[in-house]
């Protein structure tokens, strides 16, 4: 087994006594494709915030590429290679499609190199590519924030995937999606795996079964079972976190 | 020319024309009270440049401009009244005699140097505010609690040079009116018209200056932290950095604006450095159109130049009014006088005089004979 | 232990001025998102009303009861900044929620209209406009429903309107028949004549406490407490925290938002007018009054962190101390051999303006161990 891209040991985060995550192991391997999924207030974004550098754990250790990420920068973790997408749509509204896949593109990302030169032959080619590959090559010059819910997720993944990531950290890609655009947006996803790690949350069980991955649960803050979709949905614990009412759910 | 008159933007081209004629034949037609004032405004205009490229561009409210603003005012004036004084007794400045200090502050001997004032013009409010900028952004203090924090380190910086008396002359101020630069007189009518002349050109520059800075990728960069900072962290971006850098730029230039109203007022005392001259400076922005840097330097000149005259005329109303612009900007024209062009103001106000206008469609399908798509 | 206490009790007033200045608009920032730039003069109206009522106390029938004037013009003065308080809610902030630099600005010019408007109005004109809207917009609440109900509505507004707007030119009128002085525009300053009462001070320790700064103690101690209660136990508190956290849901559930908006606003108004009868006792009143307490309480409300209390209590206290242990020179009375450059630093920051100056430098290296302030908001969000 070779070493995992990504692995979190034992996290643990208290928001003033209420535990968001707690005792919270997984570990990633290179090229894998992963979905997470849990009931609300699982703990779910949470566990993003923390790989991401924006919520600092109470305890634990994240470790990528064999270093710690604890206590680092929200944008060192990222240039070190690890790309977010969040729950709702986040793009540069008031830039064109462009000018936000350029942002994203961009290497390195230091004042100074913005400001003396220009895109690269080859990351304009990326750009077009981007563009073509979520099907927003005819508004390019939009503002972003004038584009659909749908084109702005799709929007939003194309700059993830500008970034050139590692590890991309997917939250909800297709909340808001028609069908088509689900399959779509599974397929891409799927193709992206292999040169890159995937970490997809959603709460979309067919699609989830179209990744055709394997799945983590996660119920109040910790990893209850890892499977494939089948292995999972056939869990008692799964069927009775998500159908039974024995025990209250506190999110 | 052709195309651009038929893509109908010749109210632009009119309006740049006359902008450059008002200002090249200003020297020549205006009094010279007058053209003091107007290079005076075109100092402050320096100013609002750089208030919008941290306001209008990165969304970064500053209230505390007046420090960097005084900043080169005192590090002018400080320069003309050393070069002034060789020949009074003790060779230091008139007024330290006044408060029975016969030995000059350290802090003023470098400001023997013509080069060393020259850089200090810019260099030192630069490296204030960066410094200062640093320590609030990078603990991401933002919004309302930035601007409030500028304002109470004007504030600070206020009651410190109003207070010292023995170090800069405290409540009075530097004057540089009656000082020599060449051998000339700097409030003489011939060096005031020089002054003018430089003005207007270092207002060009700094246009030109900041309209690289922001055109291209780094201006987006400024635009993504206005929008969405925490987002942009996560593309791999530094915000902090990029704010450093733009805050340091619009102290420089308004060190250089300070310097150069300083010399065309004739002083500069720690009145710069109020609260309210602070708040106006963002209202000049405001009005002029935040994001469009000719909008600041439109705002700045225009708005000084309406206080000028009513307060001339109605000195009591000028409060009213400015308080009215300041409710009215915000409310009703958040875009600004330039904004309101651009967009669809004048368009809608020429249809109501019957003159049609020509209708935009919208989304454009015409664009490169392309169809479209729905992802 | 006399120095300790002397020390203690003037910081704790300078504290209690701060707290009150600033209690109002910790309010209404931290239950609002609002910065309100016009608190100042907010506060400044309050001194006037204050001053207002004190001459019509010297009107010979109520000259026995003068030296109660203190305790009605605390209920005029939260009800003159309240109800200007509301009207800047209603005409201006309310197009601005959630655009808290707009705002700011806004309420900047506002704070400029009212400052302009003192110094260019006679005062008598001014407290009879105050007296017209306070009725005008009082009386139909005062008025029995039945009254205001059905046909008669329209004619019964205009008659509230004209009865206030009688009572308005009555009071211009008989102001500037009694005192012909304040006829005038009033650019310069007044001062507030203490009632005999509030003269001097209490001997206790060797120390004398003088009589006004107990009285601010003790309209501050009130107020806070009163503010608590009315937050965390009334059922309009409960609805303002509601529309604090979640407004979309307290719409659903059936809370009055903009009713709620406008009394938030209307009560962070009125505490400062309650801080301007405090300032008011304190020194002469001015068109300026207001600017000079401004900065000082956003600092309070930085320091405190939003949304809390205890913070701007603790804070206005801390810089309250602070400032006299710095201002005074009290280092140096406690430790009069101190080497001389030390000394001579003490001595240079011992005035109030250059306190000032230190207690930002401290608050700034405060502000990087703690950038939220003392209590800030935590959990998922506060970075949404």
């Amino acid at each position: 087994m070779t070493q995992p891209l990504l692995e979190l040991r034992q996290i643990t985060v208290s928001f003033d006594g209420f535990l968001a995550l707690s005792d919270l192991n997984l570990s990633l391997q290179p090229g894998e494709l992963r979905a997470v999924i849990g009931p609300n207030g699982a703990g779910k974004t949470t566990f993003l915030d923390v790989i991401t550098g924006k919520t600092v754990p109470t305890g634990g250790d994240v470790v990528f590429k064999g270093r710690s990420l604890i206590g680092t920068r929200e944008h060192r973790i990222a240039r070190l290679g690890v790309g977010r997408k969040f729950q709702s749509p986040r793009v540069f509204e008031k830039l064109s499609v462009q000018q936000n896949l350029a942002l994203a593109v961009s290497q390195p990302k230091q004042p100074w190199s913005l400001l003396l030169g220009g895109l690269s032959g080859e990351q304009r080619d990326r750009v077009h590519q981007l563009m073509s590959i979520v099907n927003l090559q005819n508004r390019c010059d939009w503002f972003a924030g004038a584009l659909s819910h749908g084109q702005k997720q799709w929007l939003e993944i194309a700059m993830l995937v500008g970034q050139n990531p590692d590890l991309l950290l997917v939250d909800e890609p297709v909340a808001g999606l028609t069908d088509e655009e689900t399959d779509l947006t599974a397929d891409l996803l799927k193709s992206l795996a292999g040169d890159h790690t995937v970490l997809v949350i959603e709460h979309d069980m067919e699609f989830i079964r179209r990744l055709d991955s394997s799945v983590t649960v996660l119920h109040q803050g910790h990893v209850l079972c890892e499977g494939t979709m089948d292995q999972v949905q056939a869990d008692p614990r799964v069927i009775e976190v998500y159908l039974g009412t024995t025990e209250e759910d506190n999110g | 020319m052709l195309q651009v008159l038929q893509q109908r933007r010749w109210p632009l081209v009119l309006f740049w024309v006359l902008i450059v004629a008002a200002v090249v034949a200003a020297p020549a037609v205006l009094p010279v009270f007058r053209l003091n004032l107007l290079g005076r405004f075109l100092a402050l205009a320096i100013v609002a440049l750089g208030i919008d490229l941290i306001w209008g561009f990165t969304g970064l409210l500053s209230l505390g401009q007046g420090i960097f603003f005084a900043l080169g005012g005192y590090a002018i004036a400080m320069y003309l009244q050393m070069n002034s004084s060789a020949d009074l007794p003790n060779g230091i400045p008139e007024f330290f005699g006044l408060y029975g200090v016969d030995q000059l502050p350290g802090f003023w001997e470098p400001f023997h140097s013509p080069v060393f004032t020259l850089i200090a013009i810019w260099l030192i409010p630069a490296v204030l505010a960066a410094v200062l900028g640093n320590l609030v952004f990078r603990n991401r203090i933002k919004g309302v609690y930035f601007s409030i924090l500028t304002q109470a380190a004007l504030l600070v910086f206020f009651n410190f040079f109003n207070g010292q008396q023995k170090l800069i002359n405290g409540t009075n101020g530097l004057k540089t009116d009656v000082t020599q630069l060449f051998g000339q007189l700097v409030g003489s009518p011939e060096m005031q018209r020089v002054f003018f002349w430089l003005t207007a050109v270092v207002v060009i520059l700094a246009w030109l200056f900041l309209r690289w800075v922001v055109r291209g990728r780094f201006g987006d960069v400024l635009i993504a932290i206005r929008d969405d900072e925490p987002r942009l962290r996560f593309a791999g971006y530094n915000p902090t950095l990029f704010k450093t850098i733009v805050f340091a730029i619009a102290g420089g230039l308004a060190g250089i604006g300070g310097a150069l109203y300083t010399v065309q007022s004739g002083i500069v005392s720690p009145q710069f450095m109020t609260v309210p001259f602070s708040i106006e400076m963002v209202i000049w922005v405001a009005v002029g159109g935040r994001g469009t840097l000719v909008g600041a330097i439109l705002g700045a000149v225009l708005i000084n130049y309406a206080k000028s005259l009513v307060s001339e005329a109605m000195p009591q109303s000028w409060l009213f009014i400015q308080g009215g612009l300041f409710i009215l900007v915000v409310t009703a024209l958040p875009e600004g006088v330039i904004g309101w062009f651009r967009g669809e103001g004048p368009g809608n106000w020429l249809n109501r005089l019957g003159i049609a206008r020509r209708s935009t469609t919208y989304p454009r399908l015409d664009r490169e004979g392309q169809e479209e798509v729905q992802p | 232990m006399q120095l300790l206490l002397e020390s203690l009790f003037n910081g704790v007033a300078i504290g209690s001025v701060l707290l009150m200045a600033a209690l109002g608009l910790a309010i209404v920032f931290g239950l609002m998102g609002v910065i309100n730039l016009a608190h100042g003069e907010l506060i400044m109206l309050g001194a006037y009303t204050t001053y207002v009522v004190q001459l019509i106390f010297k009107l010979p029938a109520l000259q026995p009861v003068y030296n109660t004037y203190v305790l009605v013009a605390i209920p005029l003065a939260f009800i003159v900044s309240g109800v200007v308080g509301v009207l800047l809610e209603r005409t201006v902030i309310r197009r601005l929620y959630g655009n808290p630099l707009e705002t700011l600005l806004a309420t900047w010019g506002v704070s400029l209209i009212l400052q302009q408007f003192v110094r260019s109005v006679p005062l008598a004109h001014a407290a009879g406009l105050m007296l017209t809207l306070v009725l005008g917009f009082g009386l139909p609440l005062l008025l029995p429903q039945k009254l205001l109900a059905g046909p008669r509505r329209r004619l019964m507004c205009a008659g509230s309107w004209a009865v206030s707007a009688l009572g308005g030119v009555l009071l211009a009128g008989g102001l500037a028949a009694q005192i012909s002085r304040i006829a005038r525009a009033t650019s310069r300053n007044v001062d507030v004549t203490a009632p005999k009462w509030m003269r001097g001070g209490i001997d206790y320790f060797d120390i004398t406490f003088p009589v006004p700064r107990l009285v601010i103690i003790v309209i501050t101690v009130v107020a806070v407490v009163g503010v608590t209660w009315f937050l965390n136990r009334s059922v309009w508190g409960m609805r303002i925290r509601a529309v604090t956290q979640n407004r979309s849901m307290s719409d659903c559930l059936g809370i009055p938002t903009e009713t709620v908006d406008v009394l938030t606003f209307g009560i962070g108004s009125g505490l400062a007018g309650v801080a301007g009868v405090a300032v008011s006792l304190l020194g002469s009143v001015g068109p300026n009054v207001g600017g000079s307490y401004i900065v000082g309480c956003f600092m309070v409300v930085v320091l405190g962190g939003v949304g809390n209390l205890l913070g701007t209590v603790l804070a206005s206290f801390a810089i309250g101390l602070l400032t006299d242990l710095i201002g005074a020179g009290r280092l140096l009375t406690v430790w009069p051999d101190m080497p001389t450059p030390l000394a001579d630093v003490v001595n240079f920051f011992a005035t109030t303006s250059m306190a000032q100056v230190m207690v930002f430098a401290l608050i700034v290296v405060f502000l990087q161990f703690r950038p939220a302030g003392l209590f800030p908001q935590k959990g998922r969000m506060v970075e949404a």
